[in-house]
């Protein structure tokens, strides 16, 4: 294949000394791309280079040899550094196709159903900064409840979300119990404080919505306020209730607090990646959140979310600086 | 088949290394490109010894396999031995500090490549280019 190449060249190359023309150059350019297509090493290209000129102009003198065989010393090291690079870009590869299939798997692992529960309207959208998500979502459905885990993992990418699967197994735990808001994050907190690193820190809010009081209870360990919007005085409310971050202490205490929810009604559960987003002009204020929620305060509790969501990432030139969460539910 | 050698001490016999893989690829017939890939990779062994055994040698030998006509250049030291093979041949070790161009380097310029160390026993390399 090289002598191929080779001839191929000296053709081009004796066009371009007789006529010294932008169109012979740039026929070069193009067969330059050959040379890297066959992944033909730059010392070789050299040397392809001193054999056609060797044939079409053999009266030049020796320096002209000499410094090409100088050239192609040169140009060992830079060959092998290309290839070098080649077989790390092969290993990129494989790492992509794996990482792939991590997310696919943690998606399937972490699922979860949004709730069916009379009177209540549930939306929510929950997407990574990279590939995979440190933000976790978990329903948990009973006949007159649904409750809601919001969690948070400090960190990106893959440590956080292999220690989000941890923490999905200690919600499968809850779901045989009849569990109120400040017992599940104990529970949550006991099984986080002996499996998880201490240098990983989890912030969740755990929210229980029940149809037959239509009180919405909460706890909180450690992560960003809920809010309220109540439909009557057109204001929100900051839920905010004492605990520590998941995994400090082995027996942290979760205050528990509730609000009554009246029809047109909704709480709004976020993670830092919202409450945090920065734009050009620095972080986002509270009060542009909650200005985009009042302009769709009529809409169902999905489209206040993709509401949310759409504008905060437009305002963010759709990079997400961290993985972004956000939980709706509006009383019907 | 005949064997020579030169003793790895000083920067300059680095120099006589590379003199002596040159000529010897030249006449086993290599053509520029490949006495080029043969020196530097004696150049990198060589080096390697002078940089982290201290002392050692560098062998160069024609060799015949089943027609083929080739080169085989051994480069030994006794010096404290590589700790960790697998980080030395993986790509990337090289470029961030270490080993100059590295043992994958060396490995691609050849065609064989055989690493032996053992820690505070020394490492011998040995590495084979065919022609083609």
């Amino acid at each position: 294949m090289p002598q191929v190449v080779g001839k191929q060249y000296k053709e081009i190359l004796k066009k371009y000394l007789e006529s010294h023309s932008e169109e012979d150059l740039y026929v070069g350019q193009q067969f330059s791309r050959r040379f890297i297509e066959k992944e033909i090493a730059p010392e070789d290209v050299i040397s392809i280079h001193k054999t056609a000129l060797l044939e079409l102009h053999p009266e030049l003198q020796d320096e002209v040899w000499d410094s090409l065989d100088f050239l192609i010393e040169m140009m060992i090291h830079y060959g092998f550094t290309l290839r070098e690079r080649q077989s790390l870009i092969r290993k990129q590869e494989i790492i992509q196709m794996e990482m792939n299939v991590a997310t696919k798997v943690q998606n399937t692992l972490l699922k979860t159903e949004s709730p069916i529960v009379e009177g209540l309207d549930v939306g929510w959208i929950s997407e990574p900064a990279r590939q995979m998500n440190g933000d976790y979502v978990h329903f948990i459905n009973r006949e007159h409840e649904s409750s809601v885990a919001v969690a948070d993992v400090m960190g990106k990418g893959i440590p956080a979300a292999l220690c989000m699967s941890m923490i999905k197994f200690g919600m499968d735990g809850l779901v045989g119990e009849n569990s109120n808001p400040g017992k599940a994050l104990s529970t949550i907190n006991r099984i986080v404080e002996k499996s998880v690193d201490d240098s990983m820190f989890i912030s969740m809010f755990y929210g229980k919505y029940n149809s037959e009081n239509k009180m919405f209870s909460y706890a909180s360990a450690g992560h960003e306020p809920a809010w309220h919007f109540s439909n009557e005085t057109g204001t929100f409310l900051e839920l905010d209730a004492k605990g520590l971050l998941l995994g400090v202490k082995v027996d942290s205490v979760y205050e528990e607090r509730s609000v009554y929810m009246q029809e047109g009604d909704f709480i709004v559960m976020m993670t830092d990646g919202v409450t945090e987003t920065r734009t050009e002009e620095g972080f986002i204020e509270m009060k542009e959140i909650q200005n985009l929620l009042l302009e769709v305060k009529e809409k169902s509790a999905s489209q206040i979310a993709e509401h949310v969501y759409n504008n905060l990432t437009e305002a963010q030139n759709h990079r997400l600086s961290d993985d972004f969460t956000i939980v709706i539910f509006k009383k019907k | 088949m005949k064997r020579s050698s030169v003793e790895i001490i000083t920067e300059w016999d680095i120099v006589a290394a590379r003199q002596l893989g040159r000529n010897e690829a030249k006449k086993a017939g290599f053509g520029t490109v490949d006495q080029a890939r043969i020196t530097t990779a004696i150049s990198e062994l060589a080096r390697n010894i002078y940089l982290y055994a201290g002392k050692g040698r560098i062998e160069i030998e024609r060799v015949t396999d089943g027609g083929k006509d080739g080169i085989k250049v051994v480069a030994s030291d006794e010096g404290p031995g590589i700790p960790d093979l697998r980080k030395v041949m993986e790509d990337g070790f090289s470029t961030s500090g270490g080993l100059g161009a590295g043992m994958p380097g060396v490995k691609r310029l050849m065609d064989e490549f055989k690493v032996i160390s053992e820690p505070n026993n020394g490492t011998t390399i040995t590495a084979t280019k065919w022609l083609h």
